[in-house]
C-alpha cells in the first residue's frame, strides 16, 4: 500500500523529469498520461499530504506505535488528517473499545502537530482572535 | 488509496526507438499501454513506479520491433473496503448520489447508503437529507460541486471495453461523519 504523500512525490517528480525532457509530450500515447498525471495531483494536492516530508511520515509513525492501530487504520489517518473525533471513530475500527476518550483526545492533537495543515484554514483562526483581543 | 503492483508484461519497442535509452523507451511504451486504464481485478492504474527485473531482447522474423520482457511495479488506485474517500458531487438522479475524485469517476452512492430519512427533490433534481433536530426538519441539500466523504462498500472492475464505463465503486455515507464536509464542521 502507498500513502498519498508517496503518489504525489513520485508525480511531482515524474513532472519535473517530463519537463525537462521536452520532446513528444504531447503525442497521442502520452495524452493518458498526461490526463491521468494532472487529474491526480490536483486531487492530491488539496489534501493534507501534499504538505507531508518523508521525516515528517516517520515521525507520525513513531508516534502512532504505542496506541496499537492496523496499517490501513494509521494509512488513513496520515492521508486524511483527522481533527475530530468523529473522523477518527470513522476511521478507526471499535474506536469505542479500543480507546478512550483520553486517548481520542491525545490522538487529535498529534495529528495536529505532526501532520501539517491547512494554512488557509490556520491564518484563519488567529485573525479571528486578534479581532476579539481588540 | 494506492497500492503498487507488480506486473510482467512483454514490449513491444519498435526500430525508431532503438537509439534511444532501453530503460527510457520501456518506460513510455509501459505508461502508453496503461496510464488512465482500467485493468481487469486489479484497478485504475496511475503511473510506472519501477522496472524491477528486465530479461533479455529478442528480435523475432518478420517483425523488425524488439520484445522485451519486463518485470515492473505499477502504482494503481485500488481503494480498500471500508476506506474513508473525499469526493464532489458531481451530479444526483434517481440511482443516487453520483461522485467524482477528479481522475476517477463513477462512483455511486445509492439511495439506500444516504443519511437516512433522505428524499429526492424532482425540481432540482437533487438529493436531499431531512435532519431532525428538537427545532423542527432541516433539510440539508447535497448540492453539486460539495466536498462529499464516503466509505467504500463495493467496487467493480469489468472488462475494459470501447464503449461504456470500465470501473465503478460504491459507497455509504449512512455513518456519523460521513457525507458533506459542511454538515460536520462547525
Amino acid at each position: 500500500m502507498l500513502s498519498n504523500y508517496e503518489v504525489f512525490k513520485l508525480l511531482t517528480d515524474l513532472k519535473e523529469q517530463r519537463k525537462d525532457s521536452g520532446k513528444n509530450k504531447h503525442s497521442a500515447g502520452q495524452q493518458n498520461l498526461n490526463t491521468i498525471m494532472y487529474e491526480t495531483l490536483k486531487y492530491l494536492s488539496k489534501t493534507p499530504s501534499s504538505r507531508q516530508t518523508p521525516e515528517i511520515v516517520k515521525e507520525f509513525l513513531t508516534a502512532m506505535m504505542p496506541h496499537k492501530l492496523t496499517k490501513a487504520e494509521k494509512l488513513q489517518l496520515l492521508n486524511h488528517r483527522p481533527q475530530t473525533a468523529v473522523e477518527i471513530q470513522l476511521m478507526v475500527e471499535e474506536s469505542e473499545e479500543r480507546l478512550s476518550e483520553e486517548q481520542i483526545e491525545e490522538l487529535i492533537q498529534m495529528v495536529a502537530t505532526v501532520l501539517p495543515g491547512d494554512p488557509e484554514q490556520e491564518n484563519a483562526a488567529p485573525a479571528e482572535a486578534q479581532i476579539e483581543q481588540s | 488509496m494506492f497500492v503498487l503492483v507488480e506486473m510482467i508484461d512483454t514490449v513491444r519497442i519498435p526500430p525508431w526507438n532503438f537509439p534511444r535509452q532501453l530503460n527510457e523507451a520501456i518506460a513510455e511504451e509501459l505508461n502508453k499501454k496503461l496510464a488512465n486504464k482500467v485493468v481487469y481485478n486489479v484497478g485504475l492504474c496511475i503511473c510506472l513506479y519501477d522496472v524491477t527485473k528486465l530479461e533479455d531482447s529478442y528480435i523475432f522474423p518478420g517483425d523488425g520491433a524488439s520484445h522485451t520482457k519486463v518485470h515492473f511495479r505499477y502504482v494503481v488506485f485500488h481503494p480498500f473496503l471500508d476506506e474513508i474517500l473525499l469526493g464532489k458531487i458531481k451530479y444526483c438522479s434517481q440511482e443516487g448520489v453520483h461522485v467524482t475524485m477528479g481522475f476517477f469517476d463513477d462512483i455511486l452512492i445509492p439511495p439506500e447508503s444516504l443519511q437516512q430519512p433522505a428524499k429526492f427533490d424532482e425540481a432540482e433534481q437533487v438529493w436531499l437529507w431531512e435532519y431532525e433536530t428538537d427545532e423542527g426538519a432541516h433539510d440539508l441539500y447535497m448540492d453539486q460541486g460539495e466536498e462529499i466523504r464516503f466509505r467504500v462498500t463495493d467496487e467493480v472492475f469489468v472488462d475494459t471495453s470501447p464503449t461504456g464505463p470500465a470501473a465503478a465503486a460504491s459507497g455509504t455515507i449512512c455513518d456519523p461523519g460521513l457525507g458533506l464536509l459542511s454538515w460536520w464542521n462547525s
